[in-house]
């Protein structure tokens, strides 16, 4: 009986260069096709539940999370300041982009600013009072989330001396700001560290002259390490907490956070 | 080194894709000389029939996540191509310029010789430390815009927010431009170098003495 041997003859080259290709065109395709299945998923994953935060998928919501967290602990600082111009560089022309919640006038007599404390009390501040505070004027580049800026200069008074003088500093150790319009239409949340950074303040004039209605009439949110959508028109109430408050455009898909 | 190269492409796409998404809620740029509007780079057709403007947050979600991996990749690549020596057959040497204009005259067909090379000619060293220039610049104009206070000295290196901003778009059509060019120079090589850049090896026929 003869054995059967296998003889495995050597390989030519013609051989291993197809069988290479195969292999290498084969993992090519296989990672290209994961790839794409991968990004199927992320484009297709579903919206997050909506709570103080909506309108996002909820990888992207979480990964926007984890990417502002990871900026704030790395850069965030409040001794850095936003640029600050001379008076003569500021917008004659202040751009306007929405009135959500601040629509039509107010006067300036019926309004007056409700904070909130911790102990349930109210306070109830008029302008007047906050006028009679030293004002700090600011001349900085206003960058709107859509991604045009421009030079605007207001004047009011910094919320760190607002905390201050009422009397808030247990509020201050809170983690977060809460504003709202008189109307309720239009609100945003704060993190402390922003609120208290010495360039926030509560402004009631822009160019040295009262705030006309359509820029937040009598006293509005000027916060320069913020978006624009953090800068508030006509602030009702003032609250604070521990836990996030609602914010009009984080329950649209936009980032809570927001800062620059 | 290949696989950063087709990591690459697809993240790239994305990013400018999202960063159109982010561009389109206020498409202010053209290119204007004395007054005269030469490009405006969208016209309104464009969001008629696209529906656009309604898509910034997602946009922004988008580009804010895959920074990340475009990151990663092209410090992967630099640090891989620094510790392999690759970067002798890549990175510009002395003459590179002055041959890279002759490579072009070359295949433009109007001069007849090519200056000598090696794996990459004169012109593709050229191209090839301009790009990953370019992504370093793309990575650090886009932080000067993503976290202008934060990094103030970034963005007043680069001229200021405004300006930093203008720079990234900038960028973004030279990458543009850099896969137009390179994909018709992909073409010209031929299947064999196009397969080499995928599995790793180049095919050479020998001819055969008779």
């Amino acid at each position: 009986m003869k054995k059967k041997k296998k003889i495995k003859q050597p390989l030519t080259i013609e051989q291993r260069i197809r069988r290479r290709e195969f292999l290498s065109f084969g993992v090519f395709g296989a990672l290209g096709i994961a790839g794409y299945s991968g990004w199927k998923w992320l484009y297709k994953a579903p919206q997050e539940k909506p709570g103080i935060t909506a309108g996002a998928k909820l990888p992207l919501r979480r990964a926007l999370n984890k990417t502002e967290l990871f900026f704030r602990r790395l850069a965030f600082n409040e001794s850095h300041l936003a640029k600050t111009y001379p008076v003569a560089m500021a917008a004659k022309n202040v751009r306007h982009n929405s009135d959500i919640g601040a629509e039509g006038n107010i006067e300036e007599t019926s309004w007056r600013l409700q904070v909130l404390k911790k102990d349930g009390t109210k306070l109830s501040v008029s302008l007047n009072e906050i006028k009679a505070l030293p004002k700090t004027e600011l001349v900085f580049d206003f960058k709107c989330v859509e991604g045009w800026d421009q030079i605007q200069y207001w004047g009011g008074l910094r919320f760190m001396d607002f905390v201050k003088h009422f009397g808030l500093q247990d509020e201050a150790q809170l983690d977060y700001v809460g504003l709202m319009t008189p109307d309720k239409g239009y609100y945003v949340g704060i993190d402390m560290p922003s609120a208290i950074h010495p360039q926030t303040i509560l402004a009631y004039e822009m160019n040295g002259k009262p705030l006309p209605p359509n820029h937040g009439k009598p006293l509005r949110w000027i916060i320069p390490v913020k978006y624009g959508i953090k800068n508030l028109k006509r602030i009702g109430s003032i609250t604070f907490s521990n836990q996030r408050p609602p914010d009009y455009w984080a329950e649209q898909g936009y980032d809570y956070y927001s800062g620059l | 080194m290949r696989w950063t190269h087709w990591v690459n492409f697809p993240l790239l796409a994305i990013m400018i894709w999202s960063g159109m998404l982010i561009y389109w809620a206020n498409d202010v740029y053209t290119v204007t000389i004395f007054g005269h509007t030469f490009v405006r780079f969208f016209p309104q057709w464009f969001y008629n029939t696209l529906h656009i403007p309604q898509r910034l947050a997602e946009g922004m979600a988008f580009h804010f996540l895959f920074m990340w991996f475009f990151t990663l990749n092209g410090i992967f690549y630099v640090l891989y191509t620094l510790i392999s020596g690759e970067w002798r057959e890549l990175w510009l040497k002395r003459r590179s310029f002055k041959e890279a204009w002759q490579v072009v005259l070359h295949d433009l067909h109007i001069r007849k010789t090519a200056p000598p090379q090696n794996k990459y000619n004169a012109a593709q060293r050229v191209a090839y430390s301009a790009i990953i220039l370019m992504g370093i610049g793309s990575v650090l104009t886009g932080l000067a815009i993503y976290k202008p206070v934060q990094f103030n000295w970034l963005a007043w290196l680069l001229g200021g927010y405004h300006l930093a901003r203008i720079w990234h778009f900038v960028l973004t059509i030279g990458y543009v431009l850099f896969f137009l060019i390179h994909i018709i120079q992909v073409i010209l090589a031929g299947w064999n170098n196009f397969r080499s850049v995928v599995s790793g090896f180049e095919v050479y026929e020998k001819k055969e003495k008779n």
